[in-house]
């Protein structure tokens, strides 16, 4: 009886899953192409990008990789598994990999470039450079646009709970506020995580006074016995189910988690702020240079530049997704902010050594 | 056996041994004895010096994670070995139930369970009771611990117990034993080997952790595993991280060293080095 029963139910799931044929065709095809994509067909080319960074075919979004892939015939390995920049640069310094394209961050880039690990980006064959804002051409990190090309453009804000936050606050001393104790979340990295102090004591974020950074020092120690936590990617999870009232994150995370968390809303410091820009970048290890050259050029596409904008809710430097019809945060003040919204911002630069070392062992001793 | 069969028998495990055990190892070594640049260096062995009360916070965690689990799964694995065959499967399977699921995703469901607003606060909020901070304390960690490695510990003691010879027992009774003392002389003793390997099992993935102190200790508890994950990932010093594994490859050797002259003194030797 036992063994009928199984087949009963063996077969019926067969049936089942016969009658929904395999429905997830995923949205892999970019109707209007600008580039020309033959040539480098058979090849290989080896992506390496941050998670959650491309749009990737879930939920009804456009698979880029895959698109590319059909498109160019390459085959594309992606490699999201890397969690910082300062891992990647790890991998990279090892030679263990031979990576095609990066998209690094400028602090990092400008480090990269220095150490000369990067290649130039001849951005005459990349057509579609055309659509890079100037904003973000000629940034300190690569002022003649040699190495790089902008992916996002991100800000460093603090998002908080309204059901648990009185009145509209504007500074970064909320998150030393005594009222809201044990109900604060800070970075959990020691250059944002400093930032914070930094840009309430009204420092410049790239000085290279010891001094300065024992004082921001002191100001993060003083914080610690308020602070529920320090947390990266888990402020999602802490934020999205109002387990705290405060945490600093970048403003195009906070998108993803208002929409899980009707309750939550966002403000950019008064004391200023990080600004922050990822750019595509060609490592010396690479061994595709033609095919990252039209990777990187895909990207750039219109269609494929707004897929990714919508799916990571970060801000574009691309100007066919800023003014497109279908771009859904085109007038998001906390993404564009007007003239009079805009925050004051400054680029994290890559300090030397010595600096580097000796924030990352006052920061040893702030979160032990 | 003649040796040469024996040699033969061993050579894939001794080949798979050298590369990815023997070779790593020396590497750690090196990365130990020397600076960014690849000259030989005492700085991180020097640098160590700042990190001791971390190695002894991660020390007390894990002992008493591991004390914990022991008072929970000695008279559980008892209880289960007497019971019948039948029942004793399931109860086993119910066991590993858990396990058949990821460490990481398991702790990360915990960090949700017993967050601020998490379900136990919020039933205890339905309850009109004050919610309980639980995250970011001692006690939260020292339950993940406990939460993930307790199957470890019952396994090995559960398998001791249901091999022992039930006539011992009848037969220390028959000559007048009390219940006390034939589990202090005759059941102790025998399932020493299992406790052992339990203690094992449980110490010595709790002392190196980081994933559980990171996600229920909300960034806020720094054990060693931290440290030494921060030193790799983050902050690129792969000489330090070095040289804090080799301490803590160290301890743990030492422990396990310790074990196993409990378990000569006791007869069978249960742990393997």
């Amino acid at each position: 009886m036992k063994k009928i029963v199984c087949m009963v139910i063996a077969v019926a799931l067969i049936f089942t899953l016969a009658a929904f044929p395999v429905s997830c065709s995923r949205l892999d095809t970019v109707e209007n192409l600008e580039g020309d994509y033959t040539g480098l067909e058979g090849t290989t080319l080896y992506v390496m990008n941050w998670g959650e960074y491309i749009s990737d075919g879930s939920e009804g979004s456009l698979d880029v990789v895959k698109a590319f892939e059909k498109v160019s015939g390459i085959r594309v390995i992606y490699d999201d598994s890397t969690p910082s920049n300062e891992a990647m640069y790890a991998k990279l310094k090892s030679g263990a990999v031979a990576v095609d394209v990066v998209i690094p961050s400028d602090y990092m880039i400008q480090r990269m470039i220095n150490e000369d690990m990067l290649q130039t980006v001849d951005t005459s064959k990349i057509p579609n450079y055309k659509y890079i804002l100037d904003d973000y051409k000629n940034l300190y990190f690569d002022p003649q646009n040699q190495y790089s090309v902008p992916y996002t453009i991100g800000m460093v804000g603090i998002i908080y709970n309204t059901t648990l936050v009185e009145g509209t606050p504007d500074s970064w001393d909320i998150l030393w506020n005594e009222a809201y104790r044990n109900n604060i979340l800070s970075f959990n990295n020691p250059r944002d995580g400093f930032a914070t102090a930094q840009f309430l004591l009204g420092q410049d974020i790239n000085n290279t006074d010891k001094a300065l950074w024992d004082a921001a020092a002191d100001k993060l120690k003083e914080q610690t016995p308020i602070l529920q936590g320090r947390v990266m990617d888990e402020v999602f999870n802490k934020m999205e189910g109002g387990n705290a009232a405060v945490a600093p994150y970048y403003a195009g995370d906070f998108f993803l988690m208002k929409d899980v968390n009707e309750d939550l809303d966002f403000f950019y410091p008064k004391e200023g702020t990080n600004i922050f820009v990822d750019s595509m970048c060609i490592p010396k290890s690479a061994s595709n240079y033609e095919g990252a050259l039209m990777f990187i050029n895909f990207m750039l596409e219109v269609e494929v530049a707004l897929a990714n904008a919508e799916y990571i809710s970060y801000a574009s430097p691309h100007t066919g997704v800023r003014n497109h019809e279908d771009y859904s945060l085109k007038d998001s003040q906390i993404l564009y902010p007007d003239e009079a919204h805009k925050p004051r911002t400054q680029y994290y630069h890559d300090l030397d050594p010595e600096i580097r070392a000796y924030y990352e062992k006052l920061w040893e001793e702030i979160i032990r | 056996m003649k040796k040469s069969t024996n040699v033969f028998l061993n050579a894939p495990y001794v080949v798979w041994a050298g590369i990815f055990v023997v070779v790593p190892l020396f590497i750690v070594l090196v990365y130990a004895f020397t600076d960014a640049n690849g000259n030989f260096s005492f700085d991180s062995i020097i640098a160590l010096k700042d990190y001791w009360n971390n190695f002894l916070l991660s020390l007390l965690y894990s002992l008493v994670a591991t004390v914990v689990t022991l008072i929970i799964a000695y008279p559980f694995a008892y209880a289960l070995s007497k019971t019948p065959a039948k029942t004793q499967k399931i109860q086993m399977m119910l066991v590993m139930l858990p396990m058949w699921m990821n460490l990481l995703i398991r702790t990360y469901s915990w960090m949700n369970i017993l967050d601020q607003n998490g379900i136990i606060n919020q039933i205890l909020l339905s309850m009109k009771l004050k919610p309980v901070t639980f995250l970011g304390t001692p006690g939260a960690v020292i339950f993940g611990m406990v939460y993930n490695y307790l199957p470890y510990m019952i396994l090995p003691i559960y398998t001791v117990m249901a091999k022992m010879d039930n006539s011992l027992v009848e037969a220390a009774r028959d000559l007048g034993c009390n219940g006390f003392n034939v589990w202090r002389k005759l059941i102790l003793p025998l399932s020493m080997p299992g406790v052992i390997s339990g203690i094992t099992m449980v110490f010595v993935p709790s002392v190196s952790t980081f994933y559980i102190s990171q996600k229920l200790g909300n960034g806020k508890i720094m054990l060693i595993g931290d440290t030494i994950e921060r030193q790799m990932q983050a902050l690129n010093n792969y000489n330090l991280g070095a040289a804090l594994s080799l301490v803590l490859m160290i301890l743990i050797l030492v422990s396990m060293f310790i074990m196993n002259r409990f378990a000569d003194s006791t007869g069978e030797g249960g742990v393997v080095v």
